[in-house]
């Protein structure tokens, strides 16, 4: 296609001039008594503004989209098809406008198809970045063995050929990691919540609410750089040096501890809003047989809530698992597999980062092993996403 | 005459600065239903709630004056509510199971107050609190479904089994049937005349009809002021006071 820009100024002036003649048309057919008609004015334009430009619009979309997978080039024929729909949808609904047309209910026809269009184009696009990182992969794998990429406990990447590209010590540094902050964050964060909602009065709520939140809004390479200059040397110089355990100022313990505060609110205000969405009569209930307030909230206030819970803390843990600066600052960029938290390690994210930043050519392994990567994370996440679905299904304790 | 379960004196109640119950005075006697009748915010819930000290859950509800339960002061500063409401047992306007299990929501109480030392006691009393309920030929083939899974009626004798199951003394019954269909109510009414035999029944309710169903004993709040206290034969045939008179001829209220 040549250039959008014409295309989509005829639409819209098209469709803001349908509006004013679609009106105008309406109050004519009515002699000048809309109580005449069956719809309103403003309804027959705002189907006549619909019908121009939902149709078109969609058009340029598919057709860019069609451009894009085939490498063919636009021609003058698909900016006619686009005028051409915009033009018909601008005639017929003018065309159309009598005293008992259904202007409303054929409105409401395209405010659904333009639903369905905006749904569309957010499927459409994950499928997309799924389908690219399909091809990428492939792409790689066709130049080095797979079974080296998942089974291999080496990483080191070599720009000049050779290089040994295992996942293994990658993935095992993501799962360290990220299970470190959420074995922080998890307690932390549903206690919070849970005094929150059920002991803290309004006042001290309105006031620890949003200085909770606070901590959701600091940029991840602020808490990076807390992780790099204090954390890391406090661990270093307390817990690791006098248990000789390692030298080591970047640690997995320092990338997961400051991840697990950066997840607190992540954490703390989901599962405060699905507590407090627990209907009181429970909580009456309980306390009505003698229960006390702890065993009221473990025993039917957190069970209720427990599927929101879980979606809470799933949702902390794709951060975690996607989390990259922390890492670089915190945990350090040497791949390793081991046991010990206080030894330096990476993460997934962090290498996708450092295979694609400097020279580097597209089509040697040592860049394509970033999709690769990627879609494995993508795997673990949605793998991690269907088991949460799963869980909230099993467990879910409905409460009317 | 029998004897008096709960005796109350110049009880007042305070929401802030509102007096929601204005010096109320009433006997409650053991094995009987009694009924709290009187038009919408008159303070008949807000005193039932007194019974078992729920009131304390509401920050802003101030109780004054002396209720007693077999004697004891129940707002003495030596009483521990949690135990108390063991003692009286409540069941609520709206059928509110637990998001659990048939089993698991009439074990809840049992549970909490270590009443059976074993499983084999702990079914049993859940078989017996389901009978004396109603609902055991109905759900004993379902124990392990979701209490919320049962139909309204159910609902509540679900409620009314989980309160009866930790073998209170006293069952409060905050209008228990006005979310149920007639039928459901009927079954729950006649659970409520059986229910006599082993507890002191007071029930909160709109219905006059099911006032003078179930009851024995009836008074009338109007206002937060508790207006008349008697027989409930006596009440709905030859009330001394005018205010019941209209509004149980449905002049007032």
């Amino acid at each position: 296609m040549q250039s959008l820009t014409p295309l989509l100024l005829v639409i819209t002036g098209l469709a803001v001039a349908g509006y004013f003649i679609a009106k105008s048309r309406a109050m004519k057919v009515a002699g000048g008594d809309i109580r005449t008609l069956v719809s309103l004015p403003r309804q027959h334009a705002l189907n006549t503004v619909l019908s121009t430009s939902v149709p078109a619009l969609a058009a340029i979309l598919l057709i860019s989209l069609y451009l894009r997978l085939t490498g063919g080039q636009g021609s003058w024929f698909f900016g006619f098809v686009v005028i051409g729909l915009a033009v018909t949808g601008f005639a017929t609904s003018l065309i159309g406008i009598k005293q008992d047309r259904r202007a409303r209910t054929l409105a409401e026809r395209w405010i659904l198809g333009l639903l369905i269009f905006a749904s569309t184009i957010a499927i459409m696009t994950t499928v997309g970045i799924v389908f690219s990182m399909l091809f990428e992969t492939y792409n790689f794998f066709g130049q080095y063995d797979w079974r080296n990429f998942f089974f291999s406990t080496t990483w080191s990447p070599n720009f000049r050929g050779n290089s040994d590209l295992g996942i293994l010590p990658l993935l095992w540094g993501t799962l360290y990691i990220s299970f470190i902050a959420l074995a922080f964050a998890v307690p932390i964060g549903l206690f919070a919540a849970i005094y929150l909602s059920e002991y803290a009065g309004p006042r001290m709520r309105s006031v620890a609410k949003p200085a909770i939140e606070v901590l959701a809004g600091i940029p991840t390479i602020v808490y990076g750089l807390f992780a790099l200059f204090i954390v890391g040397p406090a661990l270093r110089d307390y817990f690791a040096e006098p248990m000789g355990l390692g030298q080591s100022a970047s640690s997995v313990m320092t990338a997961g501890l400051v991840m697990g505060i950066m997840l607190i609110p992540f954490v703390s205000s989901l599962s405060d809003d699905i507590i407090n969405a627990v209907p009181q009569s429970m909580r009456d209930g309980s306390l009505g047989l003698g229960a006390t307030k702890s065993e009221t909230i473990r025993q039917v206030v957190i069970p209720a809530a427990l599927p929101g819970v879980i979606g809470a803390v799933l949702l902390a843990a794709s951060r975690a698992i996607g989390e990259t600066m922390i890492v670089v600052l915190g945990a350090g960029a040497a791949a390793r597999l081991s046991l010990n938290p206080f030894e330096a390690m990476t993460t997934v994210t962090v290498k996708i980062v450092s295979q694609l930043t400097g020279d580097t050519d597209f089509a040697s392994p040592e860049t394509l092993v970033a999709f690769a990567l990627g879609l494995t994370l993508f795997v673990i996440t949605l793998g991690l996403n269907v088991f949460a679905l799963f869980i909230v299904r099993r467990y879910r304790e409905q409460y009317e | 005459m029998q004897d008096n379960k709960i005796t109350a004196r110049n009880v007042q109640v305070y929401y802030g600065d509102n007096q929601a119950i204005k010096d109320v005075n009433v006997d409650i006697a053991d094995k009987t239903v009694t009924a709290f009748i009187g038009p919408s915010g008159c303070g008949k819930s807000t005193f039932l709630r007194c019974l078992n000290r729920m009131n304390d859950t509401i920050d802003i509800c101030r109780v004054e004056g002396d209720i007693r339960i077999d004697g004891e002061d129940i707002y003495d500063p030596k009483v521990d509510p949690v135990q108390l409401r063991a003692k009286v047992g409540m069941v609520f306007q709206k059928p509110n199971p637990f998001p659990k299990s048939i089993y698991d929501n009439v074990a809840y109480g049992p549970k909490i107050h270590g009443l059976a030392r074993n499983k084999a006691e702990l079914d049993e009393i859940v078989e017996k609190s389901l009978r004396k309920a109603a609902l055991w030929n109905e759900a004993k083939d379902r124990l392990a479904a979701p209490g919320t899974g049962l139909s309204g009626g159910q609902q509540q004798r679900l409620c009314i089994a989980r309160a009866i199951a930790t073998s209170p003394e006293v069952l409060l019954m905050d209008e228990p049937c006005s979310a149920l269909d007639p039928i459901a109510t009927a079954q729950v009414e006649e659970l409520i005349d059986e229910l006599r035999q082993s507890f002191s029944v007071v029930i909160v309710t709109h219905s006059m009809q099911q006032a003078a169903r179930v009851s024995q004993k009836t008074a009338f709040f109007h206002l937060g002021n508790l207006v008349e206290y008697d027989e409930t034969d006596k009440i709905f045939t030859n009330p001394e006071d005018p205010r019941t008179e209209s509004y149980i001829s449905g002049r007032i209220g």
